[in-house]
């Protein structure tokens, strides 16, 4: 009797055990942002991982002065180089250095390039950021490490590992683009680049205010060490930049204590600011939003300058005869080309309005 | 750690789990070290409050129960050869050593409750009379940080020595044990305040581990859950916006103010208890309920028969009686009836008892005016009531439709205003500030916030409060089938396809609607702070 009891209970647990887990399922995919839409820059850390060829000659990592500043397009029509940008809106420094391991899971890059404007950081300082930056990565050690490091007093673990406790809230914001996008996803950045082919000239860029202290926090310190030690273990090239974005302000005391870091620890470092003049850049036609950023055509000078550099100075060689990249790498200069020409007729523009065509411009 | 923390939901499914998977022998000191952990995570500075009151009502009850034993076996060994005055007098030696350890343990135990909680507000006080006088000076005290829960365990302890006093429980002779019974962790901080003959029948166990009284629990948790995440913590932000600000949100503003803290305070202790006592259940231990469908009441005096139970009883039990029956009062009926005549000189003894009831009812919620105010008011208007009853009854004989369902309901809306205007005391410390606030009804001329979208500035979106009226709506029907029944049983009754959906769909209601996480303020319950 007793036993007939329990075989009719255990298909309704399994049952009940299956709706619940199905459901709840069913309900984080419905309720997590998907950024296609609005803030497509919450999309960009989890694109790397569908790369087909994830042997890559540069990784960037960093802050939106990579991911809004350099075309990996550029950099492969031009020189050949095979490069991603892993960045994210405001990355700290110790989520670079979590993004950096991850991507050693997958290859080992020749050259590393890192912005160093999120060294102004010593500690994270937004949750919506941290979401940006950390939700894409794919689980592993370097996730958890890199949440746990960045993890605002407010935030709990947990959250990151069930997002529909993050999100529960999220029902009543809903568009169509969560239902469309429940299962699937689609592209939004360009190997990590985002693009913007609209122009906004920069004037009256503010001036940084006094600090009370300018040196960069003991963590910043820890993680750029940490960065620097990885690179050298695995014999990867690591490359300091600082993108000519003209705003959030770059101090001289912090390009101090950069370039003394650099001399340091023997690291080439470029400052794109001071390079502004000799690259090309106009901050009255190359940049979208008065000088944070550059447009399309700031970035696609920009590249051209840094591809040149990767291949002279750091001895990058040219991939253009690997069939198989070729083929890759055709269907996303396609869908450049076909990103850069929506944008130029959503804002009424035309190509030859801002973007430059002359391979080395600006040398 | 909040109840409605991840910690805390890691600390039961943990405490769960070894409870149940532990010999049975384990389970009621496994409760006590969770217990002391639970109490400790508030922060480990407010222990050693908990166990000095612990040590001296463990030390008491034992003086008390052994000089009992004593005293019984003396009387039985020496029942012949004892004369009547002989007795008397030495059971009147053995309660003068008994009451001497009830003093010593009222002394402690709220001692340390005078101490930490009241010490300020007795000083500003004394402060201000000195003042009057001309004294320029300022008298202060350390500022204690106010331990979890003291006003609950304190007044079990004291409850729990009284009834040993009177013989009605056998002092506890385990100190682990009456450890457990003082910080049993689901009632610790907010109540209710047990009877150590009620809850000792079930806390010590042994709980086999039995699935349906586990559901039972853990269904009444999910209740809680929803009433204190969906609800309370979503009306506490137009809550907090009102009565930080009383300049701005007067006149019309003030009965909407009264409205929602009343469905706040309602949802979030009753959401509290809830949780409290199924997590209870579901360990296999019985705790007495504290509420029983308050805003059905007809009355004041029925209200506080069925809101927070346990401290009206305990208030009823270890102040009114004692001071009722003490030879003072005694003394004092004698005077008056002498003095006033019959019918005043019955009453007016029952006029002090109850004024210091509710004086320290007042006292109990919080240090301050506002709260005695508070219970003074609710004192008076039961005493009017009392004393209009011939008038009352008169009214029902005369007009037979005032004994019918309309006339019920009106009563209870009108006891339901009258709980919302009391209520409004707790929220305000200054006496100025409310009485402004009562008075800017009758000068109101911004009636139009009620209907031109202003409720909106309170932080709530409109979905915020439909959410807020589908809840009201909910717990009202909830209220009513409750009458005729446990609603857990009669949602037992259904077809598992259906139990599945209901409570399936309650806890994601409390997953998607709760205010838990980014974006909302971790709400302590009110009844902490008390």
């Amino acid at each position: 009797m007793e036993q007939n009891a329990k075989k009719r209970v255990w298909p309704k647990v399994v049952l009940s055990a299956a709706l619940v887990v199905g459901s709840l399922f069913l309900l984080q995919r419905l309720l997590v942002p998907k950024y296609v839409d609005d803030i497509i820059e919450g999309a960009f850390i989890a694109e790397y991982y569908r790369e087909e060829r994830k042997d890559f000659d540069v990784v960037f990592v960093g802050d939106c002065e990579v991911y809004e500043n350099f075309s990996p397009v550029v950099l492969w029509e031009d020189y050949g180089i095979h490069s991603y940008i892993r960045g994210s809106a405001d990355q700290y420094i110790w989520q670079s250095y979590y993004l950096l391991e991850d991507t050693l899971r997958y290859e080992k890059p020749d050259v590393v390039i890192f912005n160093v404007l999120s060294l102004q950081y010593n500690e994270s300082q937004s949750e919506a950021y941290n979401r940006m930056s950390l939700e894409g990565m794919e689980w592993s050690p370097a996730k958890v490490k890199a949440i746990l490091a960045s993890m605002t007093e407010e935030e709990h673990f947990l959250d990151y590992v069930f997002p529909i406790l993050r999100y529960h809230s999220r029902w009543s914001q809903l568009t169509p683009a969560d239902v469309e996008y429940l299962f699937t996803t689609k592209t939004v950045s360009h190997n990590g680049y985002y693009m913007r082919v609209d122009v906004r000239p920069a004037e009256n860029v503010p001036g940084g205010r006094v600090l009370a202290d300018y040196r960069f926090g003991d963590n910043a310190w820890k993680y750029l060490e940490m960065m620097a030690d990885l690179c050298e273990r695995e014999g990867i090239q690591l490359l300091l930049i600082k993108a000519p974005s003209l705003y959030p302000y770059w101090y001289d005391e912090w390009e101090a204590q950069v370039e003394d870091f650099a001399r340091e620890r023997g690291l080439p470092y470029l400052n794109f600011l001071e390079l502004a003049e000799e690259i090309g850049i106009d901050y009255q036609t190359d940049t979208y939003d008065a000088g944070l950023h550059m447009n399309l055509s700031g970035a696609e000078k920009l590249s051209r300058w840094l591809g040149n550099y990767l291949t002279e100075e750091l001895g990058l060689t040219d991939r253009r005869d690997d069939p198989e990249l070729q083929a890759i790498w055709a269907e996303k200069i396609a869908a450049y080309e076909a990103d850069a020409q929506a944008q130029y007729e959503y804002y009424g523009m035309t190509e030859a309005d801002s973007r430059p065509t002359d391979a080395g411009e600006g040398i | 750690m909040l109840f409605t923390s991840y910690e805390f939901f890691g600390f039961v499914v943990v405490l769960f789990l070894a409870y149940y998977l532990l010999p049975k022998q384990c389970q009621w000191p496994l409760l006590l070290a969770a217990s002391y952990l639970f109490y400790a995570a508030a922060g480990p500075q407010f222990l050693p409050y908990l166990l000095a009151t612990t040590a001296a009502t463990y030390l008491a009850g034992r003086g008390v129960g052994r000089n009992l034993a004593r005293q019984s076996a003396y009387l039985k060994e020496h029942k012949a050869e004892l004369s009547k005055e002989e007795k008397k007098a030495y059971k009147d030696r053995q309660k003068r050593i008994r009451l001497r350890w009830v003093a010593f343990c009222l002394l402690v135990d709220l001692g340390i409750l005078v101490v930490v909680k009241y010490t300020g507000f007795l000083l500003s006080n004394v402060s201000g009379a000195l003042s009057l006088l001309g004294w320029t000076g300022e008298l202060s005290f350390v500022s204690l940080a106010l331990p979890l829960g003291i006003s609950f365990y304190t007044f079990q302890a004291v409850g729990y020595l009284i009834d040993v006093y009177r013989g009605t429980v056998p002092a506890e002779e385990n100190p682990f044990k009456l450890a457990l019974f003082l910080s049993f962790f689901p009632q610790l901080i907010q109540g209710p305040i047990s009877r150590f003959g009620d809850l000792s029948k079930t806390l010590y166990g042994p709980h086999p581990f039995d699935r349906h009284t586990l559901a039972l629990g853990l269904q009444r948790v999910l209740w809680g859950y929803f009433k204190k995440m969906v609800l309370a913590d979503r009306v506490i932000v137009a809550v907090t916006t009102l009565i930080g600000e009383p300049g701005t949100y007067a006149g019309a503003w003030v009965p909407v103010g009264m409205l929602l803290y009343t469905f706040q305070l309602y949802a979030d202790f009753t959401g509290g208890i809830d949780i409290t006592i199924g997590l209870a259940q579901a360990l296999g231990i019985h705790v007495e309920e504290n509420f029983n469908r308050p805003y059905f009441s007809k009355s004041l005096k029925e209200y506080w028969r069925r809101w927070h139970i346990s401290m009206c009883s305990w208030f009823r039990d270890y102040l009114f009686y004692p001071l009722s029956v003490s030879k003072a009062m005694q003394r004092f009926t004698k005077f008056s009836r002498g003095r006033f005549g019959e019918h005043v000189g019955r009453r007016l003894p029952v006029y002090v008892s109850t004024f210091t009831v509710w004086l320290a009812t007042g006292i109990w919620h919080g240090a301050s005016w506002n709260f005695i105010v508070w219970g003074l008011l609710n004192w008076a208007i039961m005493m009017v009531s009392e004393e209009l009853e011939p008038l009352y009854e008169r009214f029902h004989s005369r007009f037979s439709w005032s004994n019918g369902r309309g006339w019920q309901a009106v009563q209870v809306l009108r006891t339901f205003g009258l709980v919302c205007v009391l209520n409004y005391f707790d929220c305000f410390s200054s006496l100025g500030t409310i009485l402004g606030l009562f008075a800017s009804l009758f000068t109101a001329s911004n009636w139009s916030i009620l209907w031109d979208g202003s409720l909106l500035e309170l932080g709530l979106t409109g979905l915020d409060y439909g959410i807020l009226a589908v809840g009201a709506a909910v717990l009202l029907g909830v209220s009513l089938v409750q009458r005729s029944g446990s609603v857990r049983a009669k949602v037992g009754a259904l077809p598992y396809p259906a139990r599945f959906v209901v409570w399936y769909g309650l806890f994601l209601v409390v997953l998607l609607m709760g205010a838990y996480g980014i974006g909302y303020d971790a709400s302590q319950f009110i009844y902490n702070q008390f």
